[in-house]
């Protein structure tokens, strides 16, 4: 993984110096709260409903053991033991007191990690798929170009202000597990004809009060030429973007408003300047980085497969784990393990400072010193060697953390909600833990297989639920919490966005009427490998819609 | 159907720790609800609400918020948004306001 450079330190270590007087001048009373807060926001210090929230970026989501054992350390000596790990695979902690974050911001420095860009109208943390340099499936991996995309948008002179926040996610496999398609950038690791690597870039996806999907603006874009045609697709949008209403500002609306064959005609125009004038990083510099992603050191001993298949069969648990959370890797010796951080009945994405060091002690004794942090808040050992999964589950088991959940029900999103956000207009957390409480037979979410329900807490969709296969928004009605149903999203490569089932449930119908909708689609899938998704695709909203109000479809 | 219009109470978070605190008839800040001055005539809430605004060194973010006489016969507030500022998170009981009680 990357390592910081003395460059990196200095101006890593002099933001911090910077934000400690900004916070003495504030707490003196030389700043007044509006002339604080933007200062505050850019490095990433947020007031929330009950007290202060930090958010610290993990860039591509990708942590050493140091790193983990540090956001442990920091959890206890300066907030209340855990941290919240979310969408944009960031860590909040949600109890910091002012005077404590330039401390904080120190010892994130101290194991070159900041909170610099987490909020704010500008190129936020670059996410990446979370099994980067370890999936099958991988044509490359994003990390470097990712790396490169932030130190390019690391404190750009041109891009601090843009019209808005501005986001952008990788993929190096065609099977998308970033969510490219609903970010302001996606970007997709492709080969050409002559079998090259290089990307298709899309814009103007993204979630919020007006969800799109990203549409193509460039099929094929040579890697030499990344960052000149991401600097012509942000300066196409800062000099466009609307600045006349913050929900029309996002890239998304400019796309949907100008077209995309304009639009692109427009970035290509900036772009043939763009090549002749910027100064592309030099190719050893970008060597540099990618040296700094090569694969561990496998241990490449073969696996005693017979042995391994003999020690899972022998338990029941440990074969439903191996079966739930390990993935393909590309190494055949090796797997890679998502820790899920959806217990039953607990809030999703957090991990007590306990909980973090047993993964990082898990990643220095099995996992090459890696992990990583997905969008769908779980954690992930990258690279690990089969024959080490008994054990590893064992460690897990232990700590809380061997739920055999991945990708199935109870493995949800839920963004923090009216229990943290300020903006919330109700809660998504208790939603999420009474639903999969009330689901909690894991062999039940096994048969009913592979589903992704996502819950935000308001329209600016952090939690995602516009690509949930069931989606669901938490709305303040007439001063009663109130949650709509989305059906149908998708945020993989076939991505889509969810449909509206109709009105809106109370807190207290929302889990029952989730229940009907699984109900009826158990009703009428064609067998176990017929998936939520599918059968929606196949059949529409229609039967669940019928599911979901029985009483408005009879009299129809 | 007219809409209720609700008495008022001055609302903000303390600046060290982000604590939800509440104005006083003294013009004193409390962490509890149920201390907080109820404004019935809207300019009192209003020149209120200015006098918090004029304290920035010790919080932020101030507003006016709904609220009502409760059984008990002190504020308590209207909207669901208020009633979880009093308490704290529902996933943790352990944590915010309500873990005091």
């Amino acid at each position: 993984m990357y390592n910081y450079n003395q460059f990196d330190h200095d101006f890593v270590r002099n933001r911090v110096k910077e934000f400690r007087g900004q916070v003495e001048r504030r707490l003196d009373g030389s700043l007044t709260e509006d002339e604080f807060k933007p200062l505050r926001l850019m490095n990433g210090l947020y007031l929330q409903l009950h007290a202060y929230m930090l958010r610290v970026a993990i860039p591509y989501g990708t942590l050493n053991s140091r790193q983990m054992k540090q956001l442990a350390m920091i959890s206890e000596k300066w907030d209340k033991g855990y941290g919240h790990f979310t969408t944009r695979q960031n860590i909040q902690y949600n109890w910091p007191k002012l005077k404590d974050t330039p401390d904080i911001l120190d010892a994130l420095a101290d194991v070159e990690m900041h909170a610099i860009q987490t909020s704010g109208n500008c190129v936020r943390n670059v996410t990446a798929d979370h099994f980067a340099g370890a999936a099958a499936d991988e044509i490359e991996d994003p990390r470097p170009t990712a790396e490169l995309l932030r130190q390019w948008s690391m404190d750009h002179p041109e891009f601090q202000f843009l019209p808005r926040k501005f986001k952008i996610a990788m993929t190096g496999s065609p099977n998308d597990r970033a969510v490219t398609k609903a970010h302001d950038i996606g970007i997709r690791m492709v080969r050409n004809d002559k079998g090259e690597p290089g990307y298709e870039i899309l814009i103007g996806g993204g979630l919020g009060r007006t969800p799109m999907i990203g549409k193509v603006v460039r099929e094929f874009l040579p890697k030499a030429d990344l960052l000149p045609y991401v600097e012509a697709i942000l300066q196409v949008y800062n000099l466009n973007g609307r600045r006349d209403n913050k929900y029309k500002a996002r890239i998304k609306i400019l796309v949907h408003e100008t077209g995309i064959d304009t639009l692109r005609e427009w970035i290509e125009e900036v772009f043939e300047t763009q090549k002749i004038h910027h100064q592309t990083p030099p190719a050893e510099m970008i060597e540099a980085i990618e040296a700094q992603f090569q694969p561990p050191k496998f241990d490449n001993a073969k696996v005693d497969e017979d042995k391994l298949s003999k020690i899972i069969a022998a338990d029941p648990l440990l074969r439903s784990f191996v079966e739930t959370n390990i993935s393909e890797h590309f190494d055949s010796n090796h797997a890679i393990v998502t820790i899920s951080l959806k217990p039953i009945g607990g809030t999703p994405g957090d991990a007590t400072a306990k909980q973090m060091r047993i993964m990082a002690g898990l990643a220095e004794a099995y996992g090459y010193d890696e992990l990583r942090v997905s969008h769908e808040q779980n954690i992930i050992l990258p690279h690990v060697r089969r024959d080490d999964l008994p054990e590893i589950y064992k460690v897990l088991k232990d700590a809380g953390l061997a739920t055999a959940n991945v990708g199935l029900l109870s493995d949800m999103i839920a963004c923090p909600g009216m229990d943290y956000c300020a903006l919330a207009t109700a809660r998504s957390i208790p939603v999420a833990q009474e639903l999969s409480i009330a689901f909690e037979d894991l062999k039940l979410q096994q048969d009913i297989g592979p589903l992704k329900i996502k819950i935000s807490g308001c329209i600016n969709a952090c939690g995602h639920h516009h690509v949930g296969h069931i989606g669901i928004l938490g709305l303040d009605k007439a001063g009663v919490e109130s949650y709509q149903i989305t059906l149908g999203g998708d945020g993989t490569q076939t991505a889509s966005i969810g449909e509206r089932a109709g009105p809106g449930f109370s807190y207290e119908e929302i889990v029952p009427a989730v229940s009907r909708i699984i109900d009826c689609y158990m009703n009428i899938r064609e067998g176990k490998n017929d998936t939520f998704l599918d059968v929606y695709r196949r059949v529409g909203a229609d039967p669940f819609k019928e599911a979901l109000y029985p009483e408005e479809t009879a009299t129809a | 159907m007219a809409r209720v219009v609700y008495p008022k109470i001055v609302t903000a978070n303390h600046l060290l720790e982000g604590d939800v605190i509440y104005m006083t008839a003294s013009g004193d800040w409390s962490r509890k609800h149920e201390d907080a001055k109820l404004y019935e005539d809207r300019h009192e809430a209003e020149d209120a609400l200015k006098f918090a605004q004029e304290q920035a060194h010790m919080l932020a973010g101030a507003y006016l918020a709904d609220a009502q006489i409760g059984k008990n016969g002190k504020p308590e507030p209207v909207h669901f948004r208020e009633a979880f500022r009093t308490r704290g998170p529902s996933n943790y009981p352990n944590h915010g306001k309500q873990a005091e009680v």
